[in-house]
């Protein structure tokens, strides 16, 4: 059967992961390409590199990064972060990305969406949704959580994956910081409404919030998360046998 | 030398990564005669079978690969790349492969039970079924990551492992010199990246 799978996804601004501690063999936290090495050692399943650099000088250096970690580090790379065109999807495609994340740039064009799939394949495709309950409502937040779009978010997620998003992120920012783990009634609805992999972000506080996660949603396929893997709080080995541990089948 | 078959499809700059970092000497090219001085060949592929088969023979490369296979040189498909080794595929119509191996290319929808996703998208363990020198470095259960909706059938002449999706599905093929793997060994980790060492020494 298909392993569930564990990702951590490193924010990377001018070309630095942003936040982190040492870890041992480390020698330099905030370098993507050491840090990607680190977690690819220690058995995470993908990464998601997420450019939130401004500048053009900054989105340069981005995908000379890319290219670099995707040079020596042969897991899936998913990218994300400032991706409003197919042409943005070209430029970290050709640096060694295997699926781009949109996220904001899908908001303001719904059709970025199935022009890319068209172009390079549902599986290409990543919708990142940040989500919030707002009088009771499930609604998309864009960019970066900081704007409420008003619209109904299983609706949003239904319609990116019937314009082609071969998988869905769904990052609740409710739950988002909390470590109380993840937000298991938004991702459920999720989970219901749609029938392509789905990958549950935002909550996690530890390694009992994964156990939880996907044993109470057996149909969720992976979990996403950042700075709880780089403050060494949850160490991925240790993650893997525990889940393993619970019968949830993972990669070894 | 490993030439990686570029027919315009997909982005092969990680395959060819991958294969440096195994200490093999590639490079990537779409030139008939490269590919015949060439050592090994490597047909990737992503997308829609259609449209791969018909950059193939647009490009006259199928009849370059079909003719180095038959003199013995030793190939690898990989996902598309393996699918197009077959002799046809239903994927969105009717479509001829490159026919080196016996077999088609048929839809996971129905095939399935109800309530898996399609594509088949992540890390799944291999189940061996025929030993193979591909399989020199890993062993049973070893997970590989695979995103395909379509998978190889009657072609128990060259199947040499499966991964179970509901049902056994089809995940890598050899048959002498002709081989093929449905996941990505370039994405695979070591795992992956063993089998192509070991098709790059083999």
């Amino acid at each position: 059967m298909i392993t569930k799978r564990i990702i951590p996804c490193l924010d990377v601004r001018n070309g630095r992961v942003v936040k982190g501690v040492n870890f041992e063999g480390v020698s330099d936290v905030s370098s993507p390409i050491d840090l990607a090495r680190y977690y690819s050692r220690c058995g995470a399943d993908e990464l998601v590199f997420y450019d939130i650099t401004a500048s053009f000088e900054g989105r340069k250096l981005f995908t000379d990064i890319l290219r670099d970690v995707a040079s020596q580090i042969f897991i899936p790379l998913t990218v994300g972060g400032g991706i409003n065109t197919v042409e943005d999807f070209e430029r970290v495609l050709t640096c060694g990305a295997d699926k781009v994340s949109v996220n904001s740039g899908a908001i303001r064009d719904p059709d970025l969406i199935r022009r890319a799939a068209q172009r390079y394949g549902d599986q290409c495709v990543v919708l990142s949704a940040d989500v919030k309950r707002v009088d009771g409502v499930f609604r998309v937040f864009a960019r970066g959580g900081r704007e409420n779009t008003g619209m109904e978010a299983i609706e949003w997620i239904k319609k990116g994956v019937s314009l082609g998003a071969g998988e869905v992120v769904v990052n609740s920012i409710d739950t988002d910081g909390v470590k109380n783990g993840f937000d298991l009634e938004m991702l459920e609805q999720v989970l219901n409404a749609v029938n392509v992999p789905v990958i549950a972000s935002g909550g996690a506080g530890g390694v009992k919030d994964f156990v939880e996660l996907f044993t109470k949603l057996p149909t969720v396929d992976a979990g996403l998360a950042a700075s709880i893997f780089h403050f060494g709080e949850v160490e991925i080995p240790e993650l893997k046998k525990e889940l393993a541990r619970n019968n949830i089948i993972v990669r070894c | 030398m490993i030439a990686i078959v570029d027919y315009g499809v997909g982005n092969l700059f990680s395959l060819l990564c991958s294969l440096k970092s195994v200490g093999a000497e590639a490079m990537v090219t779409g030139d008939a005669d490269q590919l015949r001085q060439a050592d090994k060949l490597i047909l990737p592929g992503v997308g829609a079978f259609g449209d791969a088969a018909e950059k193939l023979r647009n490009t006259g490369l199928d009849r370059v690969i079909c003719e180095e296979a038959a003199n013995g040189k030793d190939l690898m498909g990989i996902c598309l790349g393996m699918q197009l080794l077959f002799e046809k595929s239903y994927e969105y119509g009717e479509h001829k492969g490159l026919g080196l191996l016996k077999g088609e290319i048929v839809g996971m929808e129905g095939d399935i039970p109800a309530g898996l996703k399609i594509p088949h998208i992540g890390w799944n363990a291999l189940h061996f079924v025929k030993p193979s020198p591909l399989f020199d470095g890993i062993r049973e259960n070893d997970c590989v990551y695979f995103v395909h909706s379509f998978y190889a059938t009657d072609c128990d002449e060259s199947l040499i492992a499966t991964a179970e999706y509901g049902k056994e599905l089809t995940a890598a093929v050899q048959k002498g010199n002709v081989c093929g793997c449905q996941f990505h060994p370039e994405k695979s980790g070591k795992v992956g990246l063993s089998i192509l060492r070991a098709f790059c020494e083999g």
